[in-house]
């Protein structure tokens, strides 16, 4: 393997900068391990090798000519297929966009090509981002690096396993009930969700409208901040973004790098333990506390009481979502067409082509949220799902009065054997349970690795209050610089 | 047909009850910025955002949101401090999104009225409410039925979708008996005048940017409110009341036979005249509203809507009180002046020294007879209150005859030049040697004493002979219309 993909991105970034190396060098490395390892990880839906290479030469014309870079110029990104890039197919992990070159540009996808970012290639996903394990793309599965008979979480397990497997520094991944928390907890790697708002979802294309949130994937806090501070940011484009935001989470990470979190109050929620978490999570969770109060952290316990119907709120709230959002497939436009041979009429040829073109998981979504959303079901479903989430909120707020982070395993489990769970939705949803309420609440929450248990990776999210999600890069920060990095094996 | 209607009015009460649809004049659309500019060529005024890509978001347009304020203020509404859009969800290929965007239980304004006045009477109809939404695009449908079922193919055209959409919806209007097809005319005429004076709208029904559908119910007297139909494609202020009318004998004759009334969506035909089933609301969907996820509420700021509405314009019902004010005409005149839609120019052809009813007579007479034949309002005739300012001097001054002064008109409305300059041009000063006229003319009576009788007895076409008469002595020169004029004179009619 080529040094170069071991860097971390600030280092690539450092030497891109420095003319140590150049960043065409740097994208030739990682395409090539990703023609090394991605027949067995299978992270990448598509490489656009033509694409990284002018990119990365541009930056060196750029360089050479004394242009002013960006800190993250010439780094390598793997970017989720759920987000918008023009030009390059974009089927968010479905056979019903199978083929389709989007006209346009997301927001963050604009935001990385303006910093310099060179992107790789667009990354597997559980369809439209349903699912915690990838199994539910309709290109196959994403193998874990950390062991490829075993899940890289989902839905965003196409990037994070391409970070964990040194197929590039950086991914973007797009988290609704922590799909980028969950992989990077089960590969090992560091994952962050805003607060909703922060970052344009403009581009993303849409699977719940109220708790999607695109995030960066690194192996380092310091990488997912400097990639965070790029994504990050008001955008007109988009009515629920936040006016005015602008964090500096790579000060953050940097400032948390000297592991002192003296006066930092960090809140155990009671409610994300225990009876159905995995003994080896439950261990590592309680050494990271440990750790944490050894880092001068004030650890007290706090109960987040509606934590408990999260589950139970999110698979009534992003399921009625979804049921609208995806009703635009309908094979009139672009995309799938299923039974256009003139003997169908319209309806026919529409049912025809979801039927074909969606996968199970996302047709049983449509199904709950239809189901949800009905006359006479409204309020006893979808009404009563966002009083919950105003609960939740409130536990948050009270529970933020006590603390100035609270922490909690990522995930119940580590990563399970491909196929294990997908007869079993609930067995899935589950993986879900510690993330749920952030997403709920639209609160930042950070994971970061914790340790091992049986040798596969643990996280340990740190959850901070709206609009302080530098908070969770310094907590992030010094936590990570007491525990031992953790380095998967080599690839077979 | 009147006999067999005032027959069902003896029996039944109509209820009736108006949504209409108002295409904002906003330069760009409700949620991106393309263009909303009518006629182009087909979706050539589309984005990611209104062709409903996937990953694309809207954005609400804030002008629309000021002109619906606006709206609900002109009609007396109040207005919501905070609400919402929502998602209509149903599937149809001119909808990119399936899904409309538009507002349900939270609209932005609601309890409004709007008075309308028909033959002398005052009646309020009560506004339930006024919402924004988003337009659809448009299907053609390739094929011989124009339909979609049979259609060989159809072709969509997505340069209207996400126009800016005002719906209007009045709340049921009972008690209007007989009068109720034409209070649905007069109030979707007095809404148009509305949304016209606030400059909204272009309000064109022939293009679709007003649109109008007519609920119509019938009960007997003392008995429940009936099943209602809903009745779409009413395309012309002329067909709202037709509409209603026809469908309230069409209810009433299968009442009439003891069939009961089937709630359906019904369409006008402007041949017929009469109204054709359209989808049954038996097979009606269930919409599944919910808040809009991609949208921010809107909280319109009181004092803001303080503004608005102190900076509204003088509104039609204001303006004929003062018109009718400063013209001195009648209640019913200032009707009919509305009706034309000459109401300023009337008030203007006065301030330019005519009297008001020499200016009343030429706006709603020769004028509005022009206006009518070539298909456009009479403010769009291209003839200015200055033109008929100095045609009425010109009359009254003896300088033409009112045949002559038609005449130039027709000049003016050919030309665009000015009436001075038509008179010269056209040599249609009327002769001084009107005496000699005048002579033929009674040599011409005395002559015809039996068409001369017949004529001052009411047969005005006779008075063609006479006129061949006089036009045969003065070998053609004289003006046949001012010959005519002075023979009719002269016979007393």
């Amino acid at each position: 393997m080529n040094e170069l993909t071991r860097l971390s991105a600030a280092e690539v970034a450092g030497k891109i900068a420095d003319g140590d190396v150049s960043a065409l060098e740097v994208a030739q490395a990682h395409l090539d391990r990703i023609a090394a390892v991605d027949a067995q990880v299978h992270a990448f839906l598509h490489v656009d090798t033509d694409g990284a290479l002018d990119v990365a030469k541009s930056v060196d014309a750029k360089r050479s000519a004394g242009d002013q870079l960006g800190p993250l110029a010439g780094v390598p990104l793997a970017m989720k297929d759920v987000v918008v890039t023009r030009g390059l197919p974009t089927t968010a992990g479905s056979r019903i966009l199978e083929g389709w070159r989007p006209p346009y540009d997301a927001t963050i996808t604009r935001r990385a090509k303006d910093a310099g970012l060179v992107m790789l290639g667009k990354t597997n996903m559980d369809e439209f981002a349903m699912g915690s394990s990838t199994e539910n793309s309709a290109y196959g599965p994403t193998h874990n690096p950390w062991d490829l008979a075993r899940i890289p979480g989902g839905s965003s397990g196409g990037s994070s396993a391409a970070v964990a497997a040194f197929e590039a520094p950086l991914g973007i991944g797009t988290d609704t009930g922590g799909s980028i928390r969950q992989p990077a907890a089960v590969t090992g790697i560091v994952g962050f969700k805003p607060t909703y708002g922060a970052v344009s979802r403009y581009g993303l294309i849409a699977f719940s409208s109220s708790l999607d949130q695109a995030g960066p994937f690194g192996r380092t806090v310091l990488d997912a901040a400097l990639l965070y501070d790029v994504l990050h940011g008001h955008d007109p484009a988009d009515s629920t973004s936040i006016p005015v935001v602008r964090f500096d989470t790579a000060a953050a990470a940097r400032e948390g790098g000297a592991a002192d979190l003296r006066g930092v109050r960090v809140g155990v929620v009671r409610e994300l333990g225990g009876e159905g978490y995995q003994p080896g999570v439950l261990s590592s969770f309680e050494s990271a506390v440990t750790t944490l109060k050894g880092l001068g952290a004030e650890v007290v316990e706090v109960s987040c009481p509606h934590f408990d119907y999260a589950l139970a709120a999110y698979y009534l709230i992003a399921p009625s979502e979804c049921s609208s959002n995806l009703a635009r497939f309908d094979a009139v436009r672009y995309g799938l067409r299923v039974g256009d041979d003139g003997t169908n009429s319209l309806e026919d040829v529409m049912s025809l082509t979801r039927e074909a073109g969606f996968g199970a998981e996302v047709k049983r979504r449509i199904m709950i949220g239809t189901y949800a959303l009905s006359s006479g079901y409204y309020d006893a479903y979808y009404g009563q799902a966002q009083k919950v989430r105003t609960l939740i909120v409130r536990d948050f707020e009270a529970a933020f009065e006590q603390a100035d982070v609270l922490v909690s395993p990522t995930s119940p489990f580590v990563a399970f054997g491909i196929g294990e769970r997908v007869d079993d939705p609930m067995a899935m949803y589950v993986n879900d349970l510690c993330t749920l309420p952030a997403s709920l609440a639209g609160t930042p929450a950070i994971s970061v690795p914790s340790g091992l248990s049986d040798g596969l990776p643990v996280g340990l999210q740190i959850m901070a209050p709206t609009l302080a999600d530098d908070r969770c890069f310094r907590v992030g920060a010094a936590f990570e610089a007491a525990v031992p990095a953790l380095v998967p094996p080599e690839l077979p | 047909m009147t006999a067999a209607y005032d027959g069902v009015l003896s029996r039944y009460e109509p209820v009736i009850g108006l949504e209409t649809h108002v295409e904002l004049g906003t330069a760009s659309k409700m949620f991106c910025g393309c263009s909303t500019t009518f006629g182009a060529e087909p979706n050539t005024q589309t984005c990611p955002v209104c062709l409903g890509l996937p990953g694309a978001l809207p954005v609400a347009n804030e002008m629309a949101i000021e002109s619906t304020i606006r709206i609900g203020l002109a009609l007396h509404c109040d207005i919501a401090p905070w609400c919402r859009f929502a998602r209509k969800n149903y599937f149809y290929p001119d909808m990119p999104k399936n899904f409309q965007t538009s507002q349900y239980d939270e609209p932005l304004c609601t309890e409004g009225y709007l008075d309308v006045a028909v033959r002398g009477e005052t009646i309020r109809v009560g506004i339930e409410r006024v919402h924004l939404e988003e337009d659809t695009g448009k299907n053609t449908h390739v094929g011989t039925s124009g339909r979609i079922h049979g259609a060989e193919y159809s072709l969509v055209d997505y340069n209207r979708a996400g126009i800016p959409l005002v719906e209007i919806v009045t709340k049921p209007v009972p008690g209007t008996g007989d009068l109720a097809p034409e209070v649905a005319k007069a109030y979707v005429t007095e809404l148009r005048d509305i949304l016209r004076t606030l400059g909204v709208s272009d309000v064109r029904m022939e293009q679709g940017s007003l649109r109008c559908d007519v609920n119509t119910s019938l009960n007997r007297p003392g008995e429940a409110w009936g099943t209602r139909t809903e009745t779409k494609n009413v395309n012309s202020l002329r067909s709202v009341e037709r509409a209603v009318r026809s469908e309230i004998l069409r209810q009433a004759s299968l009442l009439d036979a003891g069939e009961r009334i089937v709630q359906e969506t019904r369409h006008f035909s402007e041949t017929s005249g009469d109204t054709r089933p359209g989808r049954s609301k038996e097979e009606a969907t269930d919409y599944r509203y919910f808040p809009e996820p991609d949208l921010a509420p809107i909280a319109p700021d009181r004092a803001w809507v303080e503004q608005l509405h102190m900076r509204q314009p003088e509104l039609p019902a204001d303006r004929r009180v003062r018109m009718r004010d400063a013209l001195g005409v009648s209640a019913a005149d200032m009707v009919q002046l509305t009706n034309a839609g000459v109401v300023d120019l009337v008030g203007e052809t006065v301030r330019l020294g005519a009297p008001i009813g020499e200016a009343r007579n030429w706006w709603l007479g020769y004028l509005a007879q022009q206006a009518n034949e070539r298909g456009v309002e009479a403010s769009e005739l291209g003839i200015e209150a200055s033109h008929v300012a100095r045609l009425i001097a010109l009359v009254a001054d003896g300088s033409l005859s009112v045949a002559l002064a038609r005449q130039v008109v027709d000049g003016v409305l050919e030309t665009g030049s000015d009436v001075d300059t038509v008179v010269a041009e056209r040599g249609l000063k009327r002769v001084s040697d009107s005496g000699a006229l005048e002579t033929a003319a009674d040599e011409a009576i005395a002559a015809n004493p039996d068409i001369a009788a017949k004529v001052r007895g009411g047969k005005l076409p006779a008075v063609g002979a006479l006129v061949g008469a006089v036009m045969k002595a003065t070998r053609g020169q004289a003006d046949a219309a001012a010959v005519k004029d002075i023979l009719l004179q002269r016979l007393g009619r």
